[in-house]
């Protein structure tokens, strides 16, 4: 052939490569979904759905009938999820108002790369910092004989869900047009003003999605939650009592199920609420981005 | 349908299919071995000293829980199961039911510690005392001579054969839910240590400086037994005291690298890094029925 044939096969090749890329995110997207939900929805042949979803208990191994509840587990994860967002946001935000706004270019270029880092610590190394620094901290704090329980897990998962709050919060708030600043400055506001009444609305909808990807973040950690939530089974009443999330029961629990048991089931259901609820707090932040860009 | 559709079709089937191919068989001078965390140090230390032996075997351990090796030896996914407890009858259900005969060995001794903050004043607990501490009867040191203080519990997980066997023994009934659910003995030590009100237990193996092992009575009256003496573990005058196994994966043929790594554990050898591990050796019993088993496989190739 040709070489403009060639060529011309050449562009539809590529982007047909493009194209299967982006079907096979969503190939393994619902293929996850079907999995989780194949074997997840078997475990309910012999789990009530009313133990499962309101049953305070989850014992599959007692010594007497095992337990199927989930309560005390989302409760642990929801727990972890509202102490980390409430440190992570305004940290979070007043960080990416410091950069886009304030800060100097040249602290700027030190800051971004830095906070860029603490994303790539990995979570067994944080979980040991936390062990060991944070943990024994809380203890002395409080007054209690150790600092594995939820307020210390839920530090920790601050940190790791702030690069992610900083950043988008900091290319929203960076990408508000110049001229909304100088109109505000122009009216005599200061700059505080300007950031509380001008920037901040503006960017308030980037901001929210910025938290719902933390949010989505901190939901799904584990291996921190792991090492220093104090993981016992008890129902929680405050933040200084152990949680077990969902993430650490499955951690922990999925090493000892034969494939095909009602406790593998169990725990495949237990995976697929947590896709679920990922899965709804990032449409909820899809709706409400355009939902907001739709009013404006 | 148009021609970008097939190519989508077609590639979605070669995603869907790769999912079906078949791995491997592993080669038989490898030995995969999972299980207890009581006995991954040990069973660690043996597989190194018997590879340096015989430089052609190629063993790994890792850890996990009994429960864990347990199971993954039901799933076919490894050759021994290190395990802190005995089999039960509803796994030996599910092994048969797969095809999987398992053979029980019995390769050392624990005397199981309960074992508090050095700065403790309670040195002695009945059998019984310790259940109610774990049940979650007894909340306060004061109710058993110590300060008043609420008693911080440390526990493993269920994937632990210490952890069932303490509720198989010494609780008979559920554990408490306020118990810390700790990863692996090491991680109560660590709780433990730090921890004025804390409570735990672990393999003797695993006992260290910074923390305290209880004397256990049997029942009250009887004498408050040390697991520390190695006469009392091994003629179980200390109430804790429990067989370490290996399950295998079928029997383990005469000359075959499952066969041949038994034989070395329970040998002289086996028994000394036994010791210098901090366990005990089997005793009488266990190695009679060890003997047995051996017997049993001997048999029958001639």
């Amino acid at each position: 052939m040709n070489k403009r044939s060639w060529e011309g096969v050449k562009d539809r090749l590529i982007a047909f490569f493009f194209a299967a890329n982006g079907i096979l995110t969503i190939i393994i997207l619902i293929g996850i979904f079907i999995f989780l939900a194949y074997i997840g929805l078997q475990a309910f042949h012999e789990i009530s759905i009313r133990e499962f979803f309101f049953g305070k208990e989850w014992n599959p191994t007692a010594y007497g009938e095992p337990k199927w509840g989930i309560l005390s587990l989302v409760t642990g994860t929801i727990y972890i999820a509202v102490i980390s967002l409430l440190i992570a946001i305004p940290l979070g935000v007043a960080s990416a108002i410091y950069i886009a706004e304030l800060a100097s270019p040249f602290i700027r270029e030190v800051l971004k790369p830095a906070i860029e880092m603490i994303a790539a610590i990995p979570s067994v190394v944080l979980g040991l910092i936390g062990l060991l620094i944070v943990a024994p901290f809380v203890a002395e704090i409080f007054n209690l004989p150790n600092g594995l329980n939820a307020l210390t897990a839920s530090i920790l998962v601050a940190i790791m869900a702030l690069p992610t709050i900083i950043s988008i919060s900091e290319d929203v708030i960076s990408a508000i047009p110049e001229s909304y600043r100088e109109a505000s400055l122009a009216l005599g506001a200061t700059r505080w003003q300007t950031i509380k009444g001008v920037i901040l609305p503006a960017a308030s909808s980037g901001i929210v999605a910025a938290s719902m990807l933390g949010l989505g973040r901190v939901v799904g950690e584990t291996m921190v939650v792991l090492m220093v939530a104090g993981n016992s089974r008890a129902f929680p009443t405050s933040i200084l009592d152990p949680v077990r999330p969902i993430t650490s029961t499955i951690a922990i629990e999925i090493k000892e199920v034969v494939q095909g048991d009602l406790h593998f089931q169990a725990l495949f259901a237990l995976g697929f609420v947590l896709f679920l609820m990922t899965f709804a707090i990032n449409l909820a932040s899809d709706i409400f981005l355009t939902w907001r860009q739709g009013v404006r | 349908m148009n021609r970008s559709t097939i190519w989508v079709l077609i590639l979605i089937t070669i995603v869907a299919l790769s999912g079906c191919i078949n791995g491997n068989q592993a080669p038989s001078n490898t030995l995969e071995i999972k299980g207890s965390d009581t006995l991954v140090q040990l069973v660690s230390d043996m597989a190194e000293a018997y590879m340096m032996e015989h430089p052609g075997a190629d063993i790994s351990v890792t850890g996990g829980g009994s429960g864990c090796g347990i199971a993954a030896l039901i799933n076919g996914e490894v050759d021994i199961a290190d395990a802190s407890r005995r089999i039960e009858e509803g796994e030996l259900e599910k092994a048969s039911e797969r095809g999987i005969e398992i053979w029980e060995f019995v390769i050392a001794r624990d005397g199981l510690c309960i074992i508090v903050h050095p700065s403790n004043p309670v040195r002695n607990l009945t059998l019984d005392e310790v259940g109610a501490i774990y049940r979650g009867e007894i909340t306060n040191w004061k109710e058993v001579g110590g300060e008043d203080m609420k008693i911080t519990l440390y526990g493993r997980q269920s994937t632990s054969g210490t952890y069932e066997f303490m509720r198989e023994h010494v609780l008979k009934g559920d554990y408490s839910p306020d118990m810390l659910n700790m990863e692996g003995n090491k991680a109560i030590v660590d709780g433990v240590k730090v921890d004025k009100s804390g409570i735990g237990y672990i393999g003797i193996g695993y006992l260290r400086d910074g923390v305290k092992p209880l004397n256990i009575a049997s029942k009250k009256g009887s004498a408050y037994v040390s697991p520390l003496d190695q006469e009392a573990v091994e003629d179980g005058r200390y109430p804790l005291t429990r067989p370490l196994y290996q399950y295998t994966n079928g029997m383990p043929v005469v000359g075959s690298l499952a066969y041949n790594f038994l034989k070395f554990e329970l040998s002289d050898k086996g028994e000394n890094i036994t010791r210098r591990a901090g366990y005990y050796p089997p005793n009488t019993e266990d190695k009679a029925n060890n003997d047995e088993k051996f017997r049993m496989i001997e048999r029958k190739i001639r």
